[in-house]
């Protein structure tokens, strides 16, 4: 009984009442994680604005220069090109990857045998490293061994090879095909998850009222499934924007400049042509579209909070 | 019979309403469906496999062979690629890079996750959004300045450039996941811990943590898949070529003048595949709640 009395009686040292204090506590417990994102992350991204406003090269560093490399860049028809390509590529690859992917999620939603299995399956394409089934997919699209052309000329839809990469409007549609590929499985799985939340009680009650299947789909699942598809299309939406990988391995930007993507150029011409200020002023142009697509999902959220009454 | 086996599904729910379908309406709106989506989901991987253990004389020709199926299959693309080229050091290489940057990541990550969701210091709410916009900060915007920063330290062409560098991407999503899992540990735990005299450290070493492996290995197999995919940051800041990666080295080294080596290639991309689709086939649950629970947040 004794010991305890005397720890009371003693006023507490300055290290014990740190490890009291949670905002001390929390200072340090954060210091690790804080530490390494500020150095490797933060600053990098205030470096890239700074070398945006430089001439920097690789062994070089550069001086500023104001907005030359912006100005250079507003007047050069491959990067306004690119920014076309990169629209185009994240606009329609996001709207397939998101109706096939719904449609997907809604047949694995069904009551199916085996459904683990197919779902566990079926995630694969996402599991891969991308630049891995890149290559599967260069040797698919081969100019002169695709099994994909051989198929359909066996089949006798086509008399000719296609050429899928070395075509303009081929590349495109490729690239983008590879992508919604390996885009499907993330959406169909997270909205999988979205749509096993829905009460089963909901459907039957709308079908006592006669509601048809389309009615069912548009009344009852859609709505309750909106505020995960807007996250899960943020995310798909970002990661395609910014995708460099797929098309660093099937095009490197080719033919003619008809598949380079932003990242893709701004790689090309900082790392490849050495001219850092140029490429990290090309990265630093992605940013507005990509703050645009992060508030527009934001807001977009939150009116349906408000709708739904909630609070925070 | 049968009215007794509609009553008993009714009540337990569990198909939901699919048995008002009839068996040919299901097969053209499910079943036809999903084995369309199935094969071609899976065709490139049959491609990848077929194609690694074909011998090059059947490979390139499609009038006496099919090239859907191999009929001499053989080692020799693989055989090549194990012991011809710097294969298996580059698999040793993504390896040790992985596994580092994972633990790294995860480590910082649960004392982060542990200080905004259970500290709540002053803060705490701005610091966890200002995580999760981390998270949204691609890597393709930060290759340069890095590559100029990987450059100045003196970690250009070593493994330490990658180690420090993934957990950039690693550690927002690590910690946005963990908060989730110790938001579900009850608060009561921890104040009969307080009460029993224990410290910070010991709730969160012998409670906190115990209780949040599920959690916890989600996370790692997330981070370490996400780790060995990475491309950009390995293929700028890594040179020699026996210091790359299993992506990086594929497609730098194998891919040679005009002469693709297919097999070979398709063989590296399916051993380079090979170890996260096996850690994956046995965390399934894991790696698909980790990808929902990020999302949901």
């Amino acid at each position: 009984m004794a010991v305890p009395s005397v720890a009371v009686q003693r006023p507490p040292s300055i290290l014990s009442r740190l490890a009291e204090s949670r905002n001390a506590l929390g200072l340090g417990f954060m210091l690790p994680a804080a530490a390494l994102l500020l150095v490797f992350l933060t600053y990098p991204l205030g470096l890239g604005v700074w070398l945006g406003f430089t001439d920097a090269r690789i062994g070089r560093p550069g001086i500023f220069i104001g907005i030359e490399n912006y100005q250079y860049l507003w007047s050069d028809s491959v990067f306004w090109l690119s920014v076309f390509n990169t629209l185009l590529y994240t606009i329609s690859a996001s709207i397939l990857k998101f109706v096939l992917g719904l449609w997907l999620a809604l047949i694995l939603n069904e009551n199916l045998p085996f459904k683990s299995f197919f779902r566990a399956i079926v995630l694969l394409p996402w599991v891969v490293p991308t630049v891995l089934s890149a290559i599967a997919f260069w040797w698919i699209y081969d100019s002169q061994f695709s099994i994909l052309s051989w198929a359909l000329q066996q089949m006798g839809l086509i008399d000719h090879r296609i050429n899928f990469l070395g075509d303009p409007t081929n590349a495109r549609a490729s690239v983008i095909a590879a992508n919604v590929w390996r885009g499907i499985p993330f959406v169909a799985i997270t909205l999988l998850a979205g749509l096993q939340t829905i009460p089963q009680s909901l459907y039957e009650a709308a079908t006592l009222d006669g509601a048809s299947r389309w009615q069912l789909f548009r009344h009852v699942t859609l709505p309750l499934l909106t505020p995960i598809i807007a996250i899960t299309m943020t995310f798909s939406v970002l990661f395609t924007f910014t995708d460099f990988q797929l098309i660093y391995v099937l095009t490197r930007g080719g033919p003619v400049n008809a598949t380079h993507l932003m990242a893709t150029l701004s790689f090309q011409r900082g790392i490849s042509g050495g001219q850092l200020g140029e490429g990290a002023a090309i990265a630093v142009a992605m940013i507005p579209f990509l703050l645009a697509a992060i508030l527009f999902s934001y807001f977009g959220l939150q009116r349906r909070r408000w709708q739904q009454g909630g609070g925070d | 019979m049968a009215a007794i086996k509609e009553v008993e599904r009714l009540d337990t729910d569990e198909g939901g309403m699919g048995y008002l379908q009839s068996l040919p309406r299901r097969v053209v709106t499910v079943y036809l469906p999903l084995l369309v989506f199935l094969i071609v989901l899976l065709f490139p991987f049959y491609w990848m496999t077929i194609t690694a253990v074909k011998p090059n004389v059947e490979m390139t020709d499609y009038v006496n062979y099919n090239p859907f199926w191999v009929v001499h299959p053989t080692l020799e693309h693989i055989r090549y690629l194990l012991f011809e080229t710097s294969y298996p050091g580059w698999l040793l290489n993504t390896v040790i890079i992985s596994t580092a940057a994972t633990f790294l990541s995860l480590a910082a990550a649960v004392l982060a996750a542990y200080a905004i969701e259970r500290l709540r210091f002053s803060g705490a709410r701005q610091v966890g959004l200002a995580v999760f916009l981390a998270y949204l900060v691609p890597p393709s915007i930060l290759f340069i300045p890095l590559s100029v920063m990987v450059f100045n330290l003196g970690l250009y062409d070593t493994p330490f450039a990658l180690i420090l560098t993934y957990p950039t991407f690693l550690i927002p999503f690590c910690t946005w996941l963990l908060m989730g899992y110790f938001r579900s540990i009850p608060f009561e735990l921890e104040e009969c811990a307080l009460i029993d005299g224990a410290t910070r450290w010991q709730i969160l070493t012998k409670i906190v943590l115990p209780l949040s492996v599920p959690g916890l290995i989600s996370a790692g197999i997330f981070a370490f898949t996400l780790s060995w995919n990475e491309f950009i940051y390995a293929l700028t800041f890594i040179q020699s070529s026996e210091k790359k990666t299993v992506p990086v080295g594929v497609l730098t080294e194998l891919v040679r003048s005009d002469v693709y080596e297919w097999g070979a290639l398709m063989a590296g991309a399916l051993i380079g595949s090979l170890p996260v689709v096996v850690l994956y086939s046995f965390f399934v649950e894991h790696y698909v709640s980790s990808m929902t629970g990020a999302v949901k947040e």
